[in-house]
């Protein structure tokens, strides 16, 4: 699926992630939040050479840089939407990465699961973490940085019951950092 | 990069590793977090990154090409000891953890770091930085109120003074302040301690002239309970108080014998025992002093040890009295007029240009102090812009000081303040001074007295 549309757009493409439910309401939010369109992209690829046999974990900043090969659009943002654990070599874990001020990010539901923290499944919980984490990846291709704002969805979570906290919205601020980058796309 | 101001915008962290996928992803994640942050492959890179910029904080892995870790730690605190080092290790060696600490790292982390320990660890050391700054400039803040409440004067001998001040300052040298009551010997002293080393540490005053001698020496050195009656608790003398830093003498020629002896001890030895102790107190103090009293003369007559003034007479300041710098009046009077009406809250814009002409024309044997009450009861009670004549509690024939003691001098101050006084009314001045109008009139001339 190739667009030829010029105006800023959001691309959600899923790699190793089965639930489809979660992916339509996915796309509601983001197109929602960010107030441009948003579609999928089908470019099945193996993400096998981002796997860190010993960690059993998938390099996320791999993963980026194999997107910005695949994804000519120039004013897109690419959305990769996961199930494996993310990791970058120096830190254990991470939910998400994104390349700040650029194009591609990635986020998985992995460690959003309640149950990897043997509590009961919750998937209510696990759909809002998932838009969150999106929303927060995204928020840094527009070049927003983590805000000290704990009622920002840029407010920085390092495990998942942070993420419960904050809203799924921008600050203020944020968000009017947002709207001047979104202009500047579409100029 | 957002336009949002935070306060880790301010922090500067440096990575250093030989790792490039470790440098790039942390370098990434601190920048997302709003830290500015830069990497280096090597010690080398590193060095050169610190000699041309100043960083906070530095991650640093232990093992390094060329030199290690360890050994860049070491040059690090050389360059700045101020900076927060963290060190990186792949495994979790706690030898060299520790050693590391030891050598004076601030924590260290093991490779991978879990992403909530990094937060939690860059958030603490923005705590920290934080309140040593704020601590800076609290400190800074003291100096200048320190600085706005000092000395005013534009005399020839006051700029001496400032001077003398000036180089005595930063030494520990004992310092005796000689001059007349009421010319601020106290703040001298406290100019002096303010502009030392010392001055994070306390200035205490000790009166010696309104107490007796078993007072005194309790005052100077403390009493262990039950020392003398009425010693009901342990107290500590103001030596000990001022541990570290500068004890101001005031009056120290009012000083009886026997604490004379004791205070050349505690000089000497800086040891001294409290009253009614044994244990020997060591003490680290600077001593300034200050005394209107004629010391030398009281030695020649018996009531100073000679021993003792060689030992406070080691660099003496002379305040001269207000009435040998007049020139230096308006300038304190406008000093005390704003600062006090401004903390009284009245609008009064200055003096009336008789007032000023009183003011420099009287004797002030009280000197500054004098001058400051003047100014804060003509403040209280004067009711216009200006402080006239009228507001100041100056006598109504003030005693003009004559310019030195010979008789000339003080005939010509004398007509002066007769002819002011009478209005210069040439008749009425000439009957009061019992003398002929032409005499009058020539006297005038001959001192050039003018209206």
């Amino acid at each position: 699926m190739r667009t030829t549309q010029k105006e800023l757009h959001i691309y959600i493409l899923p790699l190793q992630f089965q639930d489809h439910q979660l992916l339509t309401g996915l796309s509601k939010v983001l197109k929602e939040i960010f107030g441009v369109p948003v579609s999928f992209l089908n470019r099945p690829f193996s993400l096998e050479k981002g796997l860190d046999p010993v960690r059993n974990q998938y390099n996320s900043t791999w993963i980026l840089s194999q997107i910005l090969q695949k994804v000519p659009d120039k004013t897109g943002k690419v959305l990769v939407v996961t199930s494996v654990d993310l990791c970058v070599p120096v830190l254990t874990y991470v939910f998400g990465e994104a390349q700040l001020d650029g194009k591609a990010a990635v986020v998985s539901n992995h460690r959003l699961r309640d149950e990897l923290y043997g509590l009961p499944k919750n998937p209510q919980k696990l759909k809002e973490r998932l838009e969150k984490e999106a929303v927060h990846e995204l928020g840094h291709t527009f070049g927003i940085i983590h805000c000290k704002n704990p009622q920002c969805i840029m407010y920085s979570s390092t495990y998942a019951e942070e993420i419960d906290f904050k809203p799924i919205s921008f600050c203020k601020s944020c968000s009017e950092f947002l709207e001047k980058k979104k202009s500047q796309y579409s100029s | 990069m957002s336009n949002i101001k935070k306060d880790e915008e301010s922090i500067k962290i440096l990575i250093v590793d030989d790792e490039q996928s470790v440098r790039d992803s942390m370098t990434k994640w601190f920048l997302e977090d709003g830290y500015s942050a830069d990497s280096a492959c090597d010690a080398k890179e590193a060095l050169k990154k610190l000699q041309k910029e100043k960083w906070d904080v530095i991650f640093l892995d232990i093992k390094l090409p060329g030199m290690d870790g360890m050994e860049l730690q070491q040059r690090i605190k050389d360059i700045d000891p101020n900076i927060v080092i963290i060190m990186i290790t792949a495994y979790a060696s706690i030898d060299t953890a520790v050693r590391s600490l030891k050598e004076g790292a601030y924590d260290y982390v093991t490779k991978p770091v879990d992403p909530d320990y990094l937060s939690h660890i860059l958030d603490k050391i923005v705590q920290q930085t934080r309140i040593l700054s704020e601590n800076i400039q609290l400190k800074e803040r003291i100096q200048e109120l320190y600085e706005v409440d000092q000395i005013i004067g534009e005399s020839s001998a006051m700029l001496k003074v400032f001077e003398l001040i000036k180089a005595v300052a930063p030494t520990d040298t004992t310092v005796m302040i000689r001059g007349e009551s009421g010319t601020g010997k106290e703040l001298i002293a406290r100019a002096i301690h303010s502009n030392s080393p010392r001055r994070y540490h306390p200035i205490i005053t000790i009166n010696c002239g309104g107490l007796t001698e078993g007072l005194l020496e309790s005052e100077f050195f403390g009493h262990e309970k039950g020392a003398f009656t009425g010693a009901m608790y342990r107290r500590k003398g103001k030596f000990e108080m001022g541990d570290g830093g500068t004890i101001f003498l005031d009056e120290v020629g009012n000083i009886g014998p026997k604490t004379q002896m004791d205070l050349l001890r505690v000089i000497e030895t800086k040891q001294f025992t409290r009253v009614g102790g044994n244990e020997n107190i060591e003490v680290d103090f600077r001593l300034i002093c200050a005394t209107n009293k004629d010391l030398e003369l009281a030695i020649k007559e018996g009531s100073f040890r000679e021993d003792l003034y060689y030992r406070l007479n080691v660099f003496s300041i002379f305040i001269s009295p207000l009435r040998e710098r007049s020139t230096d009046i308006p300038l304190l009077a406008n000093y005390f007029l704003k600062k006090l009406s401004a903390s009284m809250n009245k609008p009064i814009q200055g003096f009336a240009p008789e007032a000023m002409e009183l003011l420099k024309k009287y004797s002030w044997p009280g000197n500054v102090r004098e001058l400051r009450n003047a100014v804060e009861r003509a403040i209280v009670t004067g009711r216009g812009n200006h402080i006239t004549v009228s507001d100041l509690p100056i006598p109504k024939s003030p005693k003009i000081s004559p310019e030195d003691k010979s008789l000339e001098s003080i005939e010509k101050s004398h007509i002066s303040s007769i002819l002011e006084e009478m209005g210069w009314n040439i008749t009425k001045a000439a009957e009061v001074l019992k003398i002929d109008r032409t005499t009058l009139y020539n006297k005038i001339e001959k001192y050039d007295l003018r209206k």
